[in-house]
């Protein structure tokens, strides 16, 4: 008893470690851990084989499709747009800076109902954006290209708020010294900076992704919601609960689960190599 | 024995700091724990404190074991490497912490405080943030803060670690001579062993989680008790045939000795000084001379063996390449694990003057 | 690459920028308030004053309060005790709280009408205590800590991280207990951060409109949260009222965005 007891403080000189992890253990598992259980065991008979054939059917696979398509598209162009907007951020001096610094976080704060209706009003053949591209026979709104528009709005802050700190302490002496012996501003960039970069990129990268699998209220307004066409998979869940069928939203939820787990493995796998990187 | 460790084994995933580590440490003294970085010596500090806990072995303060007592009720101040000043309180309150936990009364605190104010020198200060201080003042504000609640003991690790080398030498006297007035049993960690030497009353060598030696500077200095030691205490070469040098023969089965500067005396073949001993001198060649501020340091080569020695500037000036003639006085013999001191045989009826 | 050409670049790069924040981020900023004032301010006022409006807003604001104090509660004590203790499972504890961030909000909403609903085990239960979860208020307010549960945690790992805990240690040498060394130690440093991750938590949550819509079951004047209520005025082509209402979010929104920027000034100063 008494070098059990000890062997347990032995760690832990501050006081306090037994109530601060009970608390947080019993709310993350009523909060979190055991709701995401109830996945599967909440009542629904869903054997091996339902779950087989309910997400092998052709419009889930189509909604599937077009939601991890049309993220990767999103969170390409974030990525690229993302590493810009970063690089001026810190780098150009401009008036405004801070403006448009702040501007950034606002697919953070805005809710993302507004944003879609508002992204879907202005690209409508009829809006202020629409118009002007229905000229030329292209449609926004209501396409996947309306998703994809949600879906940058909603990636942007991932990749610029990833990227920005790495870049603030980047040592411009690395720059300095490639110039010095002759690197052009475009070497420079993508052999010294752009490796330096590289995991917080990927790191918004597949944050922006993961958030536009999963993202609901901007894109549901945008999309037109046709079935194969512009349905994503959030969108399947809530069709098959509208109608009270928990069981194929639940398989469907369980696949989307999968992907998120396995996003969340490649970001934790990007930092955890960085950092080892870093430290050797 | 004051504070005592009993068989002390403590080891993180591959690393070993302390290996049935044993030792005492008489009531009053100020004992330094000197070893290479990685040695453990660290670890073993916190230990005393109670930040680490062994895995094995019981640790001993005033009779008492203290294995199972919280690290506040040892009686202990702990002065941190970087002294972990808190950042959001002033240096009155940082000294003052220790007593308002304890809930000692604002009358009691205020003169305390004073008190340590007036001790350190730091009167005038008690209002500023520890960013606004001085590397030499944190380091009081830090001592005073673990000596206001009037611990038995006082352990600082690495005291000197975080202050630049002008200021310490000044600090490393200020230490010894407020330790010295207060009485204060203290242990503290260095890997530096001029200021083990220059600050301790004892030291205890550590290396791989065990002592090599323990014993007043002098003693560690004259008598090494094994290889680590020898080598690890001054600056020393190592040199293979000792043999084949004037008045030293092979003893037993040490192959390697050390042989300190102040070993060895150079001088140029016509000085008169030492011209009763030229016939047990070696010839030398200087090799390398590095100006080391008040003194010079040469590199002198034997044939095979090379040696260091120190240079007063007041003698005649030598160039690289110039012959000398050496005489080593005495060197530490070593094998893996003893150490022994042998003498020059040849200087035994000699008469050598010391100066 | 000379001078010139390199200043080409950056207005190029500062152009390109300016056109895209331009685009996707001001111009539906205009869009919104041009919309909702598009029936004149009288009529604004009107939509804005609506008792389902009123009512939605109640619902949304004592939704997000409770979420912000539960989840700034889990928060700090989260941070503290995979910042200040070493444990075995710590890092599998570290990802399964950012859990939230990575699960789509209908799963969100989804989980919880399978653990508290009409299939579950627990229905009985809570059929007994008379409180229904599921298209009750319950339900918004747990869809929504759920949503923003790990926000304040997030904020404040790195900062306790980086800094250590040599100075917990001091103090808890020199006698201090947890809540002690907690109130005067550490919460100093996490003053900034901690109000940051509020002010995010409170974005995230009045805003959550994913979760909210699967668990809610949409009972105007009793369930509806704001977003809900312009969702429904919107879907009735009701433009103006919905704008407008949006409207009232979208002023949160920025007012919140300009407290971050200041907190985070604040916070970059009174590190130096």
């Amino acid at each position: 008893m008494s070098s059990k007891r000890e062997k347990r403080r032995s760690k832990h000189i501050l006081p306090g470690f037994g109530l601060s992890l009970g608390i947080t253990m019993s709310m993350l598992s009523i909060i979190v851990i055991i709701p995401l259980l109830s996945l599967f065991w909440g009542g629904t008979e869903l054997s091996w084989a339902d779950f087989i054939s309910i997400i092998s059917r052709g419009r889930v696979l189509a909604a599937f499709r077009v939601s991890i398509v049309c993220s990767f598209i999103a969170a390409l162009f974030n990525l690229f747009m993302g590493l810009v907007l970063a690089w001026v951020l810190v780098r150009y001096p401009f008036p405004g800076r801070k403006f448009v610094d702040g501007l950034i976080e606002l697919p953070f704060a805005l809710p993302t109902a507004i944003a879609g209706m508002t992204l879907a009003s202005l690209t409508a053949d009829t809006g202020w954006v629409g118009s002007l591209f229905a000229r030329f026979g292209i449609e926004i709104a209501y396409t996947r290209t309306g998703i994809v528009i949600a879906l940058i709005f909603v990636g942007i802050p991932f990749v610029v708020r990833s990227v920005q700190p790495v870049l603030e302490q980047l040592d411009p002496v690395y720059e300095e010294a490639a110039g010095m012996m002759g690197a052009s501003r475009c070497t420079t960039f993508f052999r010294i900076i752009l490796p330096e970069l590289r995991p917080a990129a990927l790191t918004g990268f597949a944050l922006a992704f993961a958030r536009g699998l999963g993202e609901y209220g901007s894109v549901v307004f945008i999309a037109g919601n046709q079935p194969y066409e512009t349905e994503i998979a959030p969108l399947m869940i809530m069709a098959q609960l509208e109608e009270y069928d928990y069981g194929e939203a639940t398989a469907i939820a369980l696949v989307m689960l999968g992907i998120a787990f396995v996003m969340l493995f490649v970001v934790n796998g990007i930092q955890l190599r960085a950092r080892r990187r870093t430290n050797a | 024995m004051y504070v005592e460790l009993r068989n002390i084994n403590k080891r993180f995933d591959k690393v070993v700091a302390a290996d049935q580590l044993s030792f005492g440490i008489e009531r009053g003294k100020l004992v330094a724990l000197l070893g290479p970085s990685g040695s453990g010596k660290t670890t073993i500090l916190r230990m005393i404190a109670g930040l680490e806990t062994p895995d094995s072995g019981s640790i001993i303060i005033d009779g008492q074991v203290v294995n199972d007592i919280e690290p506040s009720q040892r009686g202990i101040g702990f002065v941190f490497q970087n002294y972990a000043l808190f950042r959001y309180m002033s240096v009155y309150d940082n000294i003052a912490f220790g007593l308002k936990v304890q809930k000692k009364s604002r009358e009691e605190i205020r003169s305390r405080v004073r008190e340590l104010l007036c001790l350190t020198g730091l009167e005038g200060l008690e209002n500023r943030y520890p960013n606004q201080l001085s590397g030499g003042q944190r380091q009081r504000v830090a001592f005073a803060r673990a000596l206001a609640p009037r611990p038995q003991l006082l352990l600082l690790d690495e005291p000197f670690a975080a202050i630049d080398a002008k200021v310490r030498q000044e600090l490393r006297s200020w230490l010894k001579q407020m330790i010295g007035q207060l009485g204060i049993t203290s242990i503290f960690v260095t890997h530096d062993q001029d200021e083990a030497v220059e600050v301790a009353d004892e030291i205890i060598l550590t290396n791989a989680g065990r002592m090599e030696q323990k014993g007043s500077p002098l003693e560690i200095y004259k008598n090494p008790a094994s290889s680590f030691v020898a080598r690890f205490i001054g600056v020393s070469s190592v040199i293979n045939d000792y043999h084949s040098l004037r008045g030293f023969e092979q003893v037993g089965n040490f192959a390697q000795a050390v042989v300190r500067p102040e070993f060895v005396e150079a001088f140029k073949a016509d000085n008169s000084k030492f011209h009763h001993l030229l016939d047990v001198s070696e010839d030398a060649v200087i090799e390398d001379i590095a100006f080391r501020g008040s003194y010079l340091e040469l590199k002198l080569r034997i044939g095979q063996i090379l040696l260091t020695t120190n240079r007063s500037l007041e003698r005649r000036p030598v160039c690289k390449g110039e012959h000398l003639r050496v005489l080593i006085y005495r060197m530490y013999l070593f094998d893996a694990d003893q150490a022994l001191l042998l003498e020059n045989s040849l200087l035994k009826d000699r008469d050598i003057m010391d100066f | 690459m000379n001078a010139r050409s390199k200043k080409y670049v950056r207005r190029f790069l500062i152009a390109l920028s300016l056109v895209f924040v331009g685009l996707f981020l001001v111009l539906p900023l205009v869009f919104v308030f041009t919309e909702a004032f598009s029936d004149g301010i009288s009529a604004y006022l009107e939509y804005i004053s609506d008792t389902y409006t009123q009512r939605a807003l109640l619902l949304t604001v004592e939704a997000t309060l409770i979420a912000v104090v539960v989840n700034t509660f889990f928060g700090l004590f989260a941070a503290w005790v995979l910042t200040r203790y070493r444990f075995p499972g710590q890092k599998l504890l570290t990802t399964m709280i950012d859990i939230p961030l990575s699960v789509s909000p209908v799963i969100a909403g989804l989980i919880y009408i399978l653990c508290f609903g009409r299939s579950s085990p627990l229905y009985g239960f809570i059929l007994r205590c008379g409180t229904p979860v599921v298209f009750a208020v319950p339900g918004i307010v747990l869809c929504t800590i759920f949503v923003t549960f790990p926000f304040i945690s997030r904020e404040l790992i790195p900062v306790l991280n980086a800094r250590g805990t040599d100075e917990e240690q001091a103090a808890a040498l020199l006698g201090a207990g947890g809540w002690t060394i907690f109130r005067r130690i550490t919460l100093p440093h996490i003053k900034w951060p901690l109000l940051y991750g509020i002010i995010l938590c409170t974005a995230r949550a009045m805003g959550e409109f994913g979760a909210v819509s699967v668990i809610s079951g949409r009972l105007r004047g009793l369930t509806n949260t704001l977003p809900l209520h312009i969702e429904i005025l919107y879907n009735e082509f009701k433009y103006a009222p919905a704008f407008a209402v949006a409207s009232v979010l979208v002023v949160m929104a920025v007012v919140l965005l300009l407290i971050r920027c200041i907190v985070e000034y604040q916070g970059r100063k009174k590190e130096q």
